[in-house]
């Protein structure tokens, strides 16, 4: 299927004092219509920023370096700001991790719906208020036209999500940007919100972009996974295969530091080290100094995405030339 | 286990913190509002052994880190005992007679970056316990105790001389499990040590703990709101909801045969890494409200075993089929 948005070889720079720091190096990935790709990585990797530089928040001094971003056949990184803003909300929606800081704690909850709803849509006051109440039955909140009177600290956390949800999907957006949108949910209450999300995707057949650390939440929600390392995306595929056989060394650690839920308790493998700062991202392939299969030309050379079984991997131990 | 089943080095005996959220006086006098308390911790008993982990799990606001904190004298128990090697802290504490029991004891924080004095140096932070404890004087002995500290726990001695902020999440956890070692303890009290940290340096911090325990034979308390950590590090596990402990088995039972309902609608929502195809049962409702907690047991209102029994009495911990359990309907042996 012809994605609905293509990110092609995104960088994002930030300059300092000390010269300029490249946040993201040579991104690109595609999502279908229906389809919830997952970013995964760990603080720092860049999950983030690939999300604010699709919806073009980026903070400064941070900006967009070099590639392009196309959505729906349209290039959005180089819109002005008004077209942008028109955009996003119009057709992208975004979540945010914390619920309580999305909302505006001095608003009813249907003060916002509503507001949002016309910013966006040419609806008259009650029939902003109806669709307010079906979004709100659609993100699974019992007696919706009752809770509109009511403030977000009425809610309990993982209410307010649906409400960032419901928020989100105020003017139909056909893409979905959620970042870390269960992270600070218990878990009980993390399953209700991911089987929201997957649900509307499929309903609504919304591109869904899902950037988290947890691979659980990955395993569970996501059709495709991108993992990231130092700015880069070194390993991308469908989440079965990047799960059962990671192909990057990377993730492979990734895979295995994760405390199992079945089996005997074994020690956890460990990959050494921290990732690099921005401005000490060694030569060749980042991940050289932490890697225990690392060889010669790894040291030298930045391996490009190559195809690894199922997946694509930027490693150069999937390159025809790599020692066996 | 060890073979004779020597007196537990931790037992915890209906211990109990309520919390005073009342109005000011003022307010509540005018607008003829009653005192309003929350039974943060309410009648926890457990007690673990030489050596062994004892994992603590809940979801926010169950109360897991006011048992901890209770545990190392942080807070004042409203009623119930706390013994370290059969000496009851409590009145210790209060005496003021706690010096040398401080020092068998240790806590472990959540937030690596909140729990590190940022103008301190690293050497600052290490040596205070035992500055502080009177175990070690002389800058030479303090230099070199610490140069071992660190190097137990992964860093150089070379560090002793940063400041916090020119470390990692995970190295700063480490810093604080070198403190939290230098007094040589015997019971450490860890509060979601790894929740702040990315999944490999998680990795790295419990193959660490677990090194450290079995080389000085320590006894944790382990809190975490994670079942897979707690899986990972526990001998015995306890769930607590709303203040109260509402199953206690050891490990292996509790994961693969869970009896109170509250423990496997845990155990169905943990999101699936493996991808074994289960189907993960997202539990219906929402957590309770501490402050007007179900009457009954706790757990009623989510509960889909949940009878009239259910929602006016309330169930007390007691031995079923091997394991500790509050629940009625295990109780009557209605579970499926």
């Amino acid at each position: 299927m012809q994605p609905l948005l293509e990110v092609d070889r995104l960088c994002v720079e930030f300059t300092t004092r000390h010269g300029s720091l490249r946040a993201l190096s040579e991104v690109s990935f595609g999502i279908a219509p229906g389809e919830v790709l997952g970013i995964v990585g760990e603080s720092g990797a860049g999950k983030s920023l690939t999300g604010a530089a699709i919806i073009g928040l980026l903070q400064p001094p941070g900006r967009i370096s070099g590639g392009r971003i196309v959505y729906d056949g349209q290039r959005i990184d180089t819109l002005p700001d008004e077209a942008m803003r028109r955009l996003r909300g119009r057709q992208i929606g975004s979540i945010f991790q914390d619920p309580m800081t999305a909302l505006n704690p001095l608003l009813t909850i249907g003060q916002q719906l509503v507001e949002t709803i016309r910013t966006h849509l040419p609806l008259s006051e009650s029939e902003a208020v109806a669709r307010a109440v079906s979004l709100l039955e659609e993100t699974g909140i019992s007696g919706a036209a009752q809770r509109l009177a009511q403030y977000p600290h009425q809610f309990s956390g993982g209410m307010r999500q649906r409400v960032v949800i419901a928020l989100a999907l105020a003017a139909g957006p056909r893409l979905l940007i959620a970042d870390e949108p269960t992270t600070a949910l218990d878990v009980s209450v993390q399953a209700q919100v991911i089987a929201l999300l997957k649900q509307l995707c499929r309903d609504r057949g919304m591109a869904v972009m899902l950037v988290t650390h947890d691979m659980g939440v990955i395993a569970e929600a996501c059709d495709r996974v991108a993992v990231m390392y130092a700015g880069r995306i070194v390993e991308i595929g469908p989440v079965r295969d990047v799960i059962h056989s990671p192909a990057h060394p990377y993730a492979i650690g990734l895979m295995g530091a994760i405390p199992s839920m079945s089996g005997e308790r074994e020690r956890l493998l460990q990959i050494d080290g921290a990732m690099p700062r921005l401005g000490e991202i060694p030569q060749g392939c980042a991940f050289h100094p932490r890697c225990p299969q690392a060889w010669a030309r790894c040291r030298s050379e930045r391996p490009e995405l190559m195809p690894a079984g199922a997946s694509r991997a930027a490693c150069w131990l999937h390159d025809a030339g790599a020692p066996r | 286990m060890t073979p004779l089943m020597a007196s537990p080095l931790v037992e915890v005996r209906e211990l109990s913190k309520t919390f005073d959220v009342s109005a000011p006086w003022l307010a509540r006098v005018i607008e003829r509002r009653a005192p309003q308390f929350v039974h943060a911790v309410d009648g926890v008993s457990f007690a673990i052994q030489r050596g062994q982990t004892l994992g603590l799990v809940g979801e926010s606001g169950c109360g897991k880190s006011t048992v901890a904190r209770l545990l190392v004298g942080l807070q004042t128990p409203t009623s119930g005992e706390v013994r370290l090697d059969g000496i009851d802290m409590t009145q210790a504490f209060a005496s003021g007679q706690a010096g040398t029991l401080r020092r068998r004891l240790q806590m472990i924080f959540q937030d690596p970056y909140a729990s590190l004095n940022p103008r301190w140096t690293v050497a600052d932070i290490v040596a205070e316990p035992l500055v502080e404890h009177g175990l070690l004087s002389g800058r030479a002995a303090l230099r070199e105790r610490v140069a071992e500290l660190l190097a137990a726990v992964g860093l150089s001695a070379s560090d002793a001389a940063k400041l916090p902020h020119q470390f990692s999440g995970g190295q700063r956890q480490r810093i604080s499990i070198a403190r939290a070692l230098a007094s040589n303890p015997e019971f450490l009290v860890c509060d979601e040590p790894t929740s702040a940290l990315d999944v490999s340096v998680q990795a790295q911090v419990l193959n660490l703990m677990q090194e450290i325990q079995q080389r000085h034979g320590l006894t944790y308390l382990f809190i975490s709101h994670n079942l897979a950590v707690v899986r990972h590090v526990a001998d015995q596990v306890g769930v607590m909801v709303l203040g109260r402990i509402v199953e206690l088995a050891d490990r292996r039972t509790l994961f693969s045969r869970p009896a109170h309902p509250y423990t496997r609608m845990l155990l169905d929502s943990i999101p699936d890494v493996a991808m074994s195809g289960r189907v993960r049962q997202p539990v219906q409702g929402d957590l309770p409200n501490p402050l007007q907690p179900p009457i009954g047991c706790s757990f009623h209102p989510r509960c889909p075993h949940a009878n009239e029994r259910c929602r006016v009495e309330r169930p007390a911990l007691q031995a079923i089929g091997g394991v500790q359990v509050a629940c009625h309907a295990a109780e009557e042996g209605r579970l499926p």
